[in-house]
């Protein structure tokens, strides 16, 4: 698979001196669908827009489609549609018109069928002639897609598509992603939201204070640091853990009450009826057990955290 | 050239503007013929003709330029101003659209209004005065340019502008004085000679001498020296546009 996007060496200060992107790299492949993790004020939002041309960068270079977005403006630009965080359109302006105004702005000519298409796989179809202003706010938020996708992008970016958006409308996003997907667009969406990144993503970037701190497969992330922990309740407190076991990877929660062993996912679990044995044997007795997997979220707070 | 994006913008900001037809269309035109029943036939007919030109025809070029001026200050600002009030403007910036023509969009609609504008004003005057045009085709250059110049003038203030009260200040306390001041309603021959020196500052006194010289042949300074200024004029406002995109001053952080 060949890049579709490239991201060298980035980084944003703000004019109020604040440093956004620390020389963020990231390449994209074409075709895939990439999740930008993190948490708000990370910067994923301040990434789009250089990319998109909405802010200048102050270091780094960034192609697109194979075009410097700087040198190259027009060629690497009219490849993308973006789908801004906030909802802002024209609330005077009906559909039809604010679609056909992005295509053309876009340097498009008119093509009709094009844009019905476009309107009716976002069940916008029978809206066409009314006002934004009179529309849901679920609906704003597909005019603006709609609007994105009205210039036939190869790139697509989302930004948090499903912030303050209702369940149904949260499903049907993730099946015009994936349609898009067939089609051959590539999608990069940015999410707080684990779970949106683990049901959509081939691939995610977890960014932090304006650093990339880690980009890999959706699967491998999870197989990589996929865990399971097995929690204790313990009916006699713990002052610490006891050296007998200090080799076995445990963690003693405050007040010396809990006592959570982590293990491999995939393992047979031979090393969990181990360690419960050698509880046995030093007489340390418990009320309870329960195990989880640990979830990408874990993972993610215990990167931000480090 | 991205003329498919070019025509959307102008497109857009003319559908505005229908929209809104009382406001942009319907309001300058009243307001203009109260001024002409006031001045022209009221005052006027109590007046001395100028230079030969009875005053109701003699004020027509200063009133339609009074219109043009402050209509295309505001529309121009008004239309880029909106789109960053908004945020919609993100659109705008990350489209494969130049500087120079996402200018052309803005600023050729604005112009577009304020020069249909000015030619209703010169019909709806005369069902008040009757006056002649010597120079018809110097009067449309004229008009071409002064629409230009000032509408790119109100696409800085837009740029400029952090609220509505500082977009409204320029109209109001800078064109609308300088227009009144600046020889609308007199010629500056009729002022002492000290402030006639002080006229002379006032860019709006070379556009309105220009402007009337195209309609009666008389003029406060030569056509000459009206038409460099105004051009001088152009010229710094698209310095400024120029500045505005190379630094990206309040467009792009
Ligand atoms: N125009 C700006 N000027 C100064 N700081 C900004 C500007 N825009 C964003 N920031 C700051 O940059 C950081 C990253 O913001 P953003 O990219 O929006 O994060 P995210 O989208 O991940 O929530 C935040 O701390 C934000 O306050
Ligand atoms: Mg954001």
């Amino acid at each position: 698979m060949a890049a579709i996007i490239q991201v060298e060496n980035l980084s944003k200060r703000y004019a109020s001196g604040f440093e956004a992107l620390k020389r963020v790299d990231l390449t994209i492949e074409r075709g895939e669908i990439f999740a930008l993790l993190g948490p708000n004020g990370a910067g994923k939002t301040t990434l789009i827009n250089v990319i998109c041309g909405i802010v200048t960068a102050s270091e780094g270079s960034v192609r697109a489609d194979g075009h410097d977005i700087v040198r190259d403006y027009r060629a690497a630009r009219s490849a993308i549609g973006l789908v801004p965080q906030e909802l802002t359109t024209d609330l005077f302006e009906k559909v039809w018109d604010t679609v056909a105004f992005s295509r053309g702005l876009f340097g498009k000519a008119r093509n009709d069928a094009h844009l019905e298409r476009v309107l009716g796989a976002l069940s916008l179809l029978d809206k066409k002639d009314s006002k934004i202003m009179t529309l849901s706010g679920g609906m704003k938020r597909r005019v603006m897609i709609a609007k994105a996708l009205a210039h036939e992008p190869r790139i697509l970016f989302l930004d948090e598509p499903t912030a303050g958006v209702d369940v149904a409308l949260r499903r049907q996003m993730w099946e015009l992603v994936s349609g898009l997907r067939k089609e051959g667009v590539t999608i990069i969406l940015t999410t707080h939201y684990i779970e949106e990144a683990e049901a959509m993503a081939d691939r995610i970037g977890v960014i932090d204070h304006g650093e990339l701190v880690l980009v890999d497969e959706k699967d491998r992330l999870l197989e990589r640091l996929g865990k399971k922990e097995l929690t204790l309740e313990l009916k006699q407190p713990l002052a610490c853990i006891p050296k007998e076991l200090a080799d076995e990877p445990l963690e003693l929660a405050p007040g010396g009450r809990r006592l959570v062993y982590t293990f491999d996912a995939k393992s047979d679990g031979a090393g969990a009826a181990r360690f419960l044995r050698r509880l046995g044997e030093q007489g340390i007795e418990f009320t309870d057990l329960n195990t989880k997997e640990r979830s990408l979220e874990d993972i993610f707070v215990d990167l931000v955290k480090s | 050239m991205n003329r498919h994006g070019i025509r959307a913008i102008y497109r857009f900001e003319m559908a505005r503007t229908f929209r809104t037809i009382l406001q942009s269309i319907a309001s300058p035109v009243l307001s203009t013929s109260l001024y002409f029943i006031v001045f022209g036939s009221a005052i006027g007919s109590r007046m001395a003709a100028i230079e030969g030109v009875s005053y109701g025809a003699f004020i027509v070029p200063g009133l339609m330029l009074l219109s043009i001026l402050t209509e295309s200050v505001s529309n121009a600002s008004f239309g880029i101003y909106l789109p960053r009030f908004s945020g919609t403007i993100y659109e705008v910036l990350s489209a494969p659209l130049s500087s120079l023509e996402i200018v052309i969009g803005y600023v050729g609609a604005a112009a577009t209004k304020s020069v249909l504008l000015g030619l209703l004003i010169s019909v709806t005057a005369r069902l008040f005065v009757s006056y002649h045009i010597l120079h018809p085709l110097w009067m449309i250059a004229f008009l071409l340019l002064t629409a230009v110049t000032f509408s790119l003038f109100g696409f800085v203030i837009g740029i400029w502008a952090n609220g509505f009260e500082q977009l409204q200040l320029v109209p109001t306390m800078i064109v609308m004085p300088l227009t009144f001041l600046g020889g609308s309603f007199y010629s500056i021959r009729m002022l002492p000679p000290l402030w006639q020196k002080v006229a002379l500052a006032n860019p709006v006194v070379y556009l309105v001498s220009g402007f009337r010289w195209s309609f009666y042949g008389t003029s406060d300074v030569s056509v000459g020296t009206s038409l460099g200024m105004t051009l001088v004029f152009l010229g710094l406002c698209l310095v400024a546009v120029r500045w505005i995109f190379k630094t990206g001053y309040r467009l792009k952080a």
